[in-house]
């Protein structure tokens, strides 16, 4: 195996994440993407570390830590979006204007 | 590194089948109209990322990804789509921009600019250092010895997390909702 074939499918999903992120108009989709883009530097973070092979697998410990940041990130998101649907009755990023100026 | 001597290493196919599943599974989360289906898709994708932490040996990893994710971040993603598409649900129409091709062109030359970079840095740099897998005594000790630190602070971040999805998402009553129920 090599390096890049894991590194460029993480750059592939990053992309996709990134294409998501500017096209999807609905805030649980906007965090989807996210979420796939958090995936991408996991795998990219795992990967380099099977490169390098830190004593302490440093690489893997970084990718925990991601993770758990992920997951805090989702319920404080969604609470979020659950609170502007509340509000507005959508969820609709577009029409969030409320502190534009 | 030449394509017979990669295509010869049988572990090379299990990645181009996981990642061809991955990138499909991702592309359709970004596409699919339906915001249950896309979640769905996100499992796909995430299991095939799971995998490939088997590939590279991190099985601890991978079962923590299956956990946390598969397990209670798509639940919660569920609940948000159930809650949030409501019989008045006026997203249901159009779940995308109008500008999607801006959208890809950027997304694109990304992928072009990220892979360029990649490919003059490492070239065909072979990953031969894999052994059978990490062990997770080394994860246990650097989670709780030198990085015992970071390790609190995330646990504090989490239960703070906690506590304001609580009292963000919590309906607070109203005046008079107050009032009938200390009446009662």
């Amino acid at each position: 195996m090599i390096l890049n074939q894991f590194l460029i499918l993480a750059a592939l999903l990053f992309c996709m994440g990134v294409y998501g992120l500017l096209v999807r108009r609905n805030a649980v989709m906007v965090l989807l993407s996210v979420e796939l883009m958090l995936a991408a530097v996991n795998i990219n973070l795992v990967a380099l570390e099977a490169f390098w092979q830190t004593s302490e697998a440093l690489g893997q410990i970084l990718a925990v830590f991601i993770i758990t940041i992920a997951a805090a990130e989702v319920g404080i998101g969604l609470a979020i979006i659950l609170l502007i649907f509340r509000n507005r009755r959508s969820a609709n990023v577009d029409e969030l204007n409320l502190m534009r100026w | 590194m030449g394509f017979e001597d990669w295509a010869a290493e049988p572990l090379n196919w299990v990645f181009l089948a996981v990642a061809l599943a991955t990138t499909i599974s991702g592309l359709r989360v970004v596409t699919s109209p339906n915001v249950v289906h896309a979640a769905l898709f996100l499992v796909a994708a995430l299991a095939g990322t799971a995998a490939i932490f088997l590939l590279l040996a991190a099985e601890f990893l991978a079962w923590v990804l299956v956990l946390v994710y598969i397990g209670a971040v798509i639940v919660l993603f569920l609940f948000g789509i159930m809650i949030t598409r409501a019989p008045t649900g006026r997203d249901e129409a159009e779940v995308d921009h109008q500008r999607r091709l801006p959208a890809l062109l950027v997304s694109a030359a990304l992928f072009a600019l990220l892979s360029w970079g990649l490919l003059s840095q490492w070239g065909d740099t072979t990953l031969d250092g894999i052994t059978a897998g990490t062990p997770t005594s080394v994860l246990a000790e650097g989670l709780l010895g030198r990085f015992v630190f970071p390790f609190e602070v995330v646990g504090f971040v989490l239960l703070a997390a906690l506590v304001g999805g609580i009292t963000i998402a919590r309906r607070d009553l109203s005046p008079a909702e107050e009032r009938e129920r200390e009446s009662r």
